[in-house]
């Protein structure tokens, strides 16, 4: 199951028009266009099997302006990374099933296209060889769950600074 | 008058939902993420807790049923709704899980069972207290959502 929280919750907040063509200014983000010349806005995929996490990693990356692209599981965000031109992050959940955040991660490393991508990992367990590993593996970071808003702030300005 | 009446007892509904233990600080986290584009969200993500929840319970119930002692199997699911549980600040519920998950390790399967009646009780009387709690916030009005309890 996809959710595209675009309605509603698409990056500017509330659809401002001109909040986002400030945001883009002030940020200086070179944003690239698609085939049509339009501009594309830079999405986030966030990757989770459970449907209240993906409703609350949604809520969370929207409140700080992202537009949102969240899928259930690690197949359909390759599928969408394929896709989607102007993806600035992934944050996914570490344990889904068939294949992991673990997994997903290596494999957007392993990629010539995609490894330039930040992965934030989430889990709700706290088990530390899991986070070596993830960010031995080339994480940008690993969130316990449940995620705050201070954990995607942290997050968020450290992505503008990439 | 009477708005306001519905106001009070909503946040008297929460109140009381925080000092029994229901409900724990994230419930707030949730109820801080509604705004005018979702004024609705922490309903419809309490929603998807049950839907999830009842789901994940009714796959926990029969693996206890057809695969007896599989306790690895049974804890890997409890994790699941323990997470879940976590996610809205279903705090009983969530410590049941982990009282689970515990016995479990102890491969102790009637404690398990035991457990689970009592999850299962608790998911219950979360699910009853949450809708009146609702009800009564569609009633008041938009005002109400965004109060944390007095003495949070």
């Amino acid at each position: 199951m996809e959710v595209t929280a675009a309605a509603g919750a698409c990056c500017r907040g509330r659809g401002d028009h001109h909040a986002g063509e400030e945001e883009r200014s002030s940020a200086k983000v070179v944003v690239p266009v698609g085939s049509d010349g339009a501009e594309v806005e830079p999405c986030v995929i966030a990757v989770d099997d459970s449907s209240v996490d993906r409703a609350l990693v949604t809520a969370l990356l929207r409140r700080s302006k992202y537009r949102v692209t969240a899928v259930d599981s690690g197949k359909r965000a390759l599928e969408i990374l394929g896709s989607e031109p102007n993806v600035s992050m992934i944050i996914t959940d570490y344990w889904m099933p068939e294949m992991t955040g673990y997994d997903l991660l290596k494999k957007v490393k392993e990629s010539s296209k995609l490894k330039q991508i930040p992965v934030v990992i989430m889990s709700s367990e706290n088990v530390p060889t899991r986070i070596t590993r993830c960010l031995e593996e080339g994480a940008e970071d690993f969130l316990l769950k449940p995620v705050r808003p201070s954990d995607i702030s942290r997050i968020t300005t450290r992505m503008l600074l990439h | 008058m009477e708005y306001s009446n519905l106001q009070r007892q909503a946040a008297s509904l929460k109140k009381s939902l925080f000092d029994q233990g229901y409900l724990d600080e994230q419930f707030c986290q949730i109820e801080y993420l509604q705004d005018e584009a979702s004024p609705n969200f922490t309903e419809e993500v309490v929603s998807l807790f049950f839907e999830n929840s009842t789901r994940l319970m009714t796959n926990i119930e029969q693996a206890m049923e057809k695969n007896p002692r599989d306790f690895s199997r049974w804890d890997v699911n409890m994790q699941q709704l323990k997470g879940s549980c976590s996610s809205i600040g279903a705090s009983r519920m969530k410590n049941e899980c982990t009282s689970f998950r515990n016995i479990c390790g102890d491969e102790n399967a009637e404690g398990c069972m035991r457990s689970f009646q009592n999850l299962k009780r608790e998911h219950g009387v979360l699910r009853q207290k949450l809708e009146s709690y609702f009800q009564v916030l569609r009633q008041a009005g938009p005002a109400v959502t965004a109060a944390r309890p007095r003495g949070m």
